[in-house]
Parts: structure tokens; C-alpha cells; sequence
């Protein structure tokens, strides 16, 4: 990219690139290096002669508490990090005490159920309580005992604090970064993005154009939609026969659970098969009688008018769930996209001067629904090649980093475990008993035989609503409909799910509200001023002649809509809490490269205020 | 001819306005409940003050600004990763509650003593810059209280605007009843400034400026001395409670303001 913008540059040995679990990892894992026990630098610093190396940290959000995720974990790397963890110094974190899973049958009679599934629940009607049946057993593959539930905004916060307290490294949220600096396929560190600009990103009012931070080696966690990783698989490409196609948005609330909830801290319950069987969901509950709970929207629910909020809507109202939930008060509430690739949509680990970790390097095991101690571990295994690498005076280049590293990271449980998990969702491609089969299959004998699939672009999995749809509602009324909603800047969704069956939700204004008070209530921030808008659609010509815009019937902050004028979508940042689900959910190809969508997300400024997440 | 400035601003910091916030009642009075898990902010008059020293402090060269703040370690540290990329700065803190529930007298005093101990400081080149509603549940009373303890008579509260001229003496405008303006002037320094929301906005972030403050904040946390504003204080609360509050939200795009205003209205008068 040519760039003829004077811009102000600073040099750092490390930049890292967001801060969640992986870059945790890492910053917790190297501070503790960095200073030998007798007051020594492991290592100069390269830039600031004298002093230990000078390591730094970038964050979108505008604070490091700021996760979208209540997690459940097993823990292993985390707990190796620290021996002496006491889970009541974590704030909403709490040992697992109890285990469930739930296949929720279909108490409305609105679910899309193919014929085997109706079969399947016709039988387990007789031996269900509350239109729910609880497996019997839970295989070892999913389970988490000896594990933790967390809130991700309340652990990032508990670690980041420590790694500042150390004064080894420094964190910076409210700062997103544009770009990798790439000199042919080398990183040479990050541009920041720029400030003062208007929504086009033009120069406005206290034009800043954004900082290049130099240094020897970046280290790339910014996440599944991150802007650094994007640019890389981008200029890069994934290595032979990788592709990032399986995704899913998590939708999540926290909810202060009602007087006499019978629920027990460390409580995990994970549903399935219900509002939709694609839809799987999770509860966790904390010590202070609050619960993490939501639901996954993965990329494979064929549906092209997703909504992830009023499905969770439903899902709460589910008799099995809604016995607990019922008079309870929404906290906070968030969404944030996941990298369900695995293996299969794994990027180059590592090059000369950049190596990448957690989520966005396809650390998540899907087969065992687990992605924060994997993302820890691979933060972790990145520090020790970077002790190593230093302590030896060895530069940062991809032979070093692939030695040191991405070994390192094959040859642990995490590689292990990535291998055995590989095809482990290849039957979800085929739908949602394929799906489950595969899953067992792969999950009881470690990944040797798998449900063979067939992987197929996200955008290219989204069928016309006119053939979703068929039998439901005729394509005159479809026609009808698509005026009406349009002329109120409305997505589909509610009209065409109010059609299929689905009741109108009783909103009570404590947990039952409308979207827009989910946003305000779970904390949404007005976006600060003097960034680009940071969704732009690609061509927009593709945008003025779909008929599906799938981007706004997803978009978990409403911020995206349906010009009422036609032609492409409407964005409005100050909605958008940056959970990237609108980069996967849309029907047309990119114009430049067919692997992704018309949808390009880029690092913006804003999104959620919420620390309970 | 320019002037050196010694600028001190009392920053308070509070839990994000856009969390749920609910008084508990603790060991040693009331308390917000889940205060420690509340992201904090610098509280907007504060902010403003800070930026307006930065601002003063790099037309004046030679001038200095400090930030003193009280507040629990932990979360005057995550503060700072939120604004010491903006604007630079030396940092001095105490080690105390940022409850809200604190006298104001008490948290003067803290702040007095702290301005006190700050190396190097001259007196004669005295600022003291603060939020004029801060840390006082917008009593408006500690930067005052402040003022006295140090012994600063030149007072003015509501500040939107200072010039200094190039004698030293300052020439301020300071909010007052009505909407309307008082501009005063005084021969220089010290004084006392309450702002409240100056011109300035707030400065992007700045990568060199937080490398350079960092250096020097993380030993000031390391080093704040233990404050208290609690144990000890004359000040008693019979009741704290939540105000009432009732959400109805609707989002209407171009909507005018005549009608806006008219549902506002009726809604007053229903």
C-alpha cells in the first residue's frame, strides 16, 4: 500500500496486537523473564540500550476489561501459569461444580426440523422434563470438570493488571492498530490507525495520522476478526489447502438470576437442538448468583435471516431454562464472533518478525468447545521461544520462530489436540445429525474416523429466502414484505420469524427487552469521534442488488440496516459493539477474493463498556 | 515572554458512567456494590482540566503539570492506561476509596497533603487545577477546601476559559448563574481553578507521550501512599439508594426537534 502520509514513528523490541487470553499468556509468561532474580535484563532492549526490552501492547477496545465472553474452561495452561491460583481473588470466577448438557425439544412447535429430528423427538417426548432431555452422560471430550468458569472481561482485567503491576510491559487500550508494517513478506511492526478523520477516513479536525511502532518481532492476538491478522492472511495467503470458512457469533447476557434460583456457583449447563437445532447454548453461573448465558449462531445454519438476538430471546424463554431465569435482571450483554476453522483455517504461525497466537491462529479446539486456556497455552508457548530466542541472542526470524515456536506449540497438548479435533465439524457442513455423528465419531476415537464433509464459502452457503422460506411464506408476500420492511429501515427477520410461528416476546424490561435496550443496558458506548467507519462494503453495487443483505439481519448491535432508499446497507458505528459476524454473514463474494465476503471489518474504536462480560 | 507554570490537577476518578451502579452497604458505611469490577474513568471535569493544563503547560515551556489523584491502586492504574497516552504528565497518587461516599473535606485534605509532598514543587508558579463538581457527589466543595488548606485565596469555580497574559497575571471565565459568563482577572499565580468543561477535546492518543509518562507512573502507583477517607471521617449516611428510573426506548431516525421536544413535554406532563 503506498502511503505518502508523513507519519510519526517509535520503536519498540515487541508489539503485541489485542489483548485477550493469548496476548495474556504471553505478557504474564515473558514479564516474568524479562529480569534475571539478580536485577540483570535477560536482554537489552534494542532501542532503549540499558534496559530490558521494551514490550507493548495495543488494544482495540477501549479497555482491557472489555471481553465479550463468560467461559468455562478446563483450565490447564492457565492453572500452569498460575500454581497457586485462588479463583475468589478473580472476580465471577469460580470452580466447576456441576455438569449438564440438554437437548431442548421444541415447546412453540416454530423450530425448522428436518424429518430424522422430528423422529428423534417424538421418542424422547415421553422421557423429557420441562421439553428437555439430559444426557445421560457427558463424554470425556466435553467435559470440563476440574475447570473454571470465568467472566472474560473480569480475567483479562485480573491478568492485565498484573502484567502492568510488573512495569515489564505496557498495555494500551483505546488504541487500534491499521495494519502490519510487511516489507515483502516480513513484519517490521504495526501502523496505528488514524485519528481526526471523518467516516470515509478522510483528514478532519485534529487530523493524527496513525503512528508506525517498529519492532523486531510483532506478536499478532488480535482475535478472530482482528484487522493485523486479516491484513496478513490477506498479503499472505493461508498455507496450501487451509481455509477459514467455520464460523459462529456468540451471543451472550449476564443475568443477576432471580430470588430462590436453586442454581449452584460453578454450574455449567450447554444445550442443543432448540430454538433452532443448529443453535447451541451455554449457562454458566457465578458465585454471586449471576450467570453467563447465551447462544452460538454458527456458519453453517443455513438460514439467510439469522438474528442471533431474538433467537436467544427464545431460547431463554425455553421452559428448562426460563424455570431458573424468570424474574431475573440483565447486567450486561455482548456478542462477539468465533474462528471455528480450527486447524483447517490455521495461518502461517510464524515469519520473519511476526509470529501469531490465540484465536485468529486457529488455537479454538472445536471438538471439545474450548478456546481460552488453548489461546492462554499458545501465549505462553510464544514467551518461551522468545525467552529462548533472547537468551541466545537469536534474531527473530521465521526458521527461529518456527523452531522455537510453532514446534514447540505442535508437540504440546495443543497440537495434539488440534490434530484430533481437525474434521471434527466436517459433518455440520452437512447439517445438523451429520453434524452430531461426526462429532461423536471424532470425539470417542481421537480424531481417527471422521464424518467427511464438504466445506463450502460461508457466502456460498446462503440460500435465497425464497427457498428457505418456501411453504411458509409465498414469494408474493415475500415481496410485500421485503417493501414494508424496507420502507422502516427493518431487517427481515422479526416479520419472517413472526410468520414461521415464532410468538412476539413479552418484553418486561428487566431481562425480555428490546435490542436496543439490550445495547444500552450492556453497556454500549457512544463510538469516540474522529475514526473511519471501520465496515465498509467492498462493492457496492453487489450490496444495491442482493436480496438477502444477511449483514443486517445478523448484526448483533443493529448497527448495520436496510436503507430505506435501497442501494447498500446503512452503517452506523455508533451501534457496533465489533463482534464481526457481518465479515462472514453475507451472500456475495468479495470482488478480489472469492474465499471472503463484500463485507470488510476493519479495527474501529468503541464497541462495549461493560467489565462484567 | 511566557510564563513557568507549575500546574497540579486534581484528577477523581469514577466508575464508568454507563455501569450499573448500586449502593451496598459495606463494613465502614455504603458502598457501590462490585466498586472493584467497575471499569473507572477520569471523571469528565477532571478530564477537562487535564487537558487544559497539557494544553497551557506546552504554550508556556518550562512548565510542569503533575496529576494527583485519589483512588484504590488497582484502578487508578487502569485509568492510566486510558489517559496517559493523551497528554504528559507526572503522576502522584494516595491509595484510598474513590467511593463517591467520602467527605469532601476529608478527600481535600488527602489531596492538600499530597500536593504538599511533591518534590520540586514551587509555589509561586502554583496552578491547581481540578473538576469543579469532583469528588464531592457535585457539591462542588473540595477544590475549596483544597484551596484553603493550601492557603490559595484566588479561588474561581465553573472555569471554561484561562489566558494568561504575558506578565503572569490570568484572565479567567468562570460559569455563573443563567447561562451567563464573569471574566476575572487576578495578577498570577497560585490559584485555584474548578473547571468545568474548558474548549478543549479531548487529545488523540499519543504512543510517545504514554511511553514517556509510563515510565514514571508505574513507579508512582508503586510508591502511592495509603489514604484514608473512610475510617475516621465525622461524615454519616442514614440512607443511600438508587434513584428511580424508567426505560422506555424507542430509536426514530430524523426526527425533528419541535417534535422531539413536544414529547418531551407531554411526557413531562403526563
Amino acid at each position: 500500500m503506498s502511503d505518502t502520509v508523513q507519519r510519526q514513528e517509535m520503536e519498540a523490541d515487541i508489539v503485541c496486537v489485542g489483548f485477550g487470553p493469548a496476548t495474556g499468556g504471553f505478557l504474564t509468561t515473558l514479564g516474568r523473564a524479562l529480569v534475571n532474580e539478580d536485577g540483570t535484563p535477560l536482554a537489552e532492549s534494542k532501542v532503549m540500550p540499558g534496559m530490558p526490552p521494551q514490550v507493548i501492547c495495543y488494544e482495540r477496545a477501549d479497555d482491557i476489561g472489555f471481553g465479550v465472553s463468560g467461559v468455562v474452561t478446563k483450565g490447564r495452561s492457565i492453572k500452569e501459569s498460575f500454581p497457586d491460583l485462588d479463583l475468589s481473588q478473580i472476580p465471577m470466577a469460580h470452580e466447576v461444580t456441576e455438569e449438564r448438557v440438554a437437548y431442548l425439544l421444541d415447546p412453540i412447535g416454530a423450530s425448522r426440523r428436518s424429518a430424522p429430528v422430528k423422529v428423534a423427538d417424538a421418542g424422547l417426548k415421553f422421557v423429557a422434563r420441562d421439553h428437555a432431555v439430559e444426557l445421560p452422560w457427558i463424554p470425556e471430550f466435553l467435559q470440563k470438570h476440574g475447570g473454571m468458569v470465568l467472566s472474560m472481561g473480569q480475567f483479562n482485567q485480573w491478568v492485565g493488571s498484573q502484567v502492568m503491576g510488573s512495569g515489564l510491559a505496557q498495555i494500551w487500550p483505546g488504541t487500534p492498530v491499521a495494519e502490519p508494517l510487511l516489507n515483502g513478506r516480513a513484519v517490521k511492526g504495526v501502523r496505528l490507525v488514524d485519528q481526526g478523520v471523518d467516516k470515509q477516513g478522510n483528514p478532519d479536525a485534529g487530523y493524527m495520522p496513525g503512528m508506525d511502532v517498529k519492532a523486531a518481532l510483532t506478536v499478532v492476538g488480535d482475535g478472530p476478526v482482528g484487522s493485523v491478522g486479516q491484513y496478513l492472511d490477506r498479503e499472505l495467503g493461508l498455507p496450501e489447502g487451509k481455509h477459514q470458512r467455520e464460523w459462529a457469533v456468540g451471543m451472550k447476557m449476564v443475568v443477576q438470576l432471580p430470588e430462590g434460583c436453586e442454581l449452584k456457583p460453578g454450574t455449567v449447563l450447554h444445550t442443543l437442538g432448540y430454538p433452532e437445532p443448529e443453535i447451541f447454548g451455554f449457562m454458566y453461573v457465578y458465585p454471586d448468583m449471576s450467570a453467563s448465558l447465551g447462544i452460538f449462531v454458527p456458519s453453517w445454519f443455513d438460514n439467510p435471516v439469522r438474528t442471533a438476538y431474538r433467537y436467544m430471546q427464545h431460547w431463554m424463554m425455553h421452559p428448562y431454562l426460563w424455570k431458573h431465569l424468570e424474574g431475573g435482571t440483565l447486567r450486561s450483554w455482548g456478542a462477539k464472533s468465533l474462528q471455528e476453522s480450527g486447524l483447517q483455517g490455521e495461518p502461517f504461525l510464524a515469519g520473519d518478525g511476526f509470529a501469531r497466537i490465540g484465536e485468529g491462529s486457529g488455537s479454538t479446539n472445536v471438538l471439545t468447545g474450548s478456546g481460552v486456556d488453548e489461546a492462554w497455552a499458545t501465549g505462553v508457548q510464544l514467551a518461551e521461544a522468545v525467552i529462548e530466542l533472547m537468551r541466545e541472542r537469536r534474531p527473530y526470524t521465521r526458521e527461529n520462530l518456527e523452531s522455537a515456536y510453532v514446534q514447540r506449540r505442535r508437540e504440546s497438548w495443543v497440537g495434539e489436540e488440534a490434530e484430533q479435533a481437525a474434521k471434527a465439524r466436517d459433518g455440520f457442513t452437512l447439517g445438523f445429525i451429520p453434524g452430531m455423528l461426526g462429532m461423536a465419531l471424532s470425539g470417542l476415537t481421537r480424531g481417527t474416523i471422521n464424518m467427511p464433509g464438504r466445506s463450502r464459502k460461508p457466502w456460498e452457503r446462503i440460500p435465497r429466502i425464497e427457498e428457505y422460506f418456501k411453504g411458509v411464506v409465498t414469494e408474493q408476500e415475500l415481496i410485500q414484505l421485503r417493501k414494508e420492511c424496507q420502507a422502516k429501515g427493518a431487517s427481515l427477520h422479526d416479520a419472517l420469524m413472526d410468520r414461521a410461528g415464532w410468538p412476539e416476546v413479552p418484553l418486561d424490561g428487566k431481562l425480555l427487552v428490546s435490542h436496543q435496550d439490550a445495547l444500552l443496558m450492556g453497556g454500549k458506548v457512544v463510538a469516540n469521534p474522529g475514526y473511519a467507519d471501520h465496515v465498509t462494503f467492498a462493492d457496492s453495487y453487489a450490496c444495491s442488488v442482493c436480496t438477502e443483505q444477511v449483514c443486517s439481519e445478523i448484526c448483533s448491535g443493529q448497527a448495520i440496516s436496510v436503507n430505506p432508499e435501497g442501494g447498500a446497507p446503512l452503517f452506523d458505528r455508533e451501534k457496533c459493539v465489533h463482534c464481526g459476524a457481518c465479515l462472514w454473514n453475507c451472500s456475495k463474494p468479495h470482488p478480489e477474493d472469492d474465499e471472503n465476503t463484500n463485507v470488510q471489518f476493519a479495527a474501529g474504536s468503541g464497541g462495549l463498556h461493560s467489565a462484567e462480560n | 515572554m511566557s510564563n513557568e507554570f507549575h500546574i497540579v490537577v486534581c484528577g477523581s476518578i469514577v466508575p464508568d458512567p454507563l455501569q450499573t451502579l448500586e449502593p451496598v452497604q459495606g463494613a465502614q458505611g455504603p458502598e457501590l456494590k462490585n466498586e472493584m469490577m467497575l471499569p473507572a474513568v477520569l471523571d469528565p471535569w477532571a478530564g477537562h482540566a487535564l487537558y487544559e493544563a497539557a494544553n497551557l503547560a506546552a504554550k508556556n515551556p518550562g512548565s510542569k503539570v503533575w496529576l494527583v489523584s485519589l483512588g484504590p491502586k488497582a484502578k487508578l492504574q487502569q485509568v492510566m492506561m486510558n489517559i496517559a497516552q493523551k497528554v504528559p504528565f507526572e503522576l502522584v497518587c494516595a491509595d484510598g476509596s474513590a467511593s463517591g461516599f467520602t467527605d469532601s473535606f476529608e478527600v481535600a485534605t488527602v489531596l492538600a497533603q499530597s500536593i504538599e509532598g511533591i518534590q520540586g514543587l514551587d509555589k509561586s508558579k502554583l496552578l491547581v487545577f481540578g473538576g469543579w463538581q469532583s469528588a464531592s457527589r457535585g457539591s462542588g466543595a473540595v477544590m475549596q477546601m483544597l484551596g484553603e488548606l493550601l492557603g490559595i485565596s484566588e479561588q474561581f469555580q465553573g472555569v471554561d476559559k484561562l489566558t494568561a497574559g504575558d506578565d503572569g497575571s490570568l484572565e479567567i471565565m468562570e460559569r455563573i448563574e443563567g447561562g451567563a459568563y464573569q471574566v476575572s482577572a487576578c495578577n498570577g499565580t497560585p490559584a485555584v481553578l474548578g473547571w468545568a468543561t474548558g474548549e478543549l477535546p479531548e487529545p488523540p492518543n499519543n504512543p510517545q507521550v504514554g511511553m514517556q509518562n509510563m515510565r514514571l507512573v508505574m513507579p508512582a502507583l508503586q510508591q502511592a501512599k495509603p489514604a484514608d477517607v473512610v475510617q475516621g471521617s465525622s461524615l454519616a449516611f442514614a440512607a443511600v439508594e438508587l434513584p428511580q428510573q424508567r426505560r422506555e426506548t424507542r430509536v426514530v431516525k430524523d426526527m425533528p426537534v419541535e417534535d422531539m421536544a413536544r414529547e418531551i413535554v407531554e411526557w413531562l406532563n403526563s
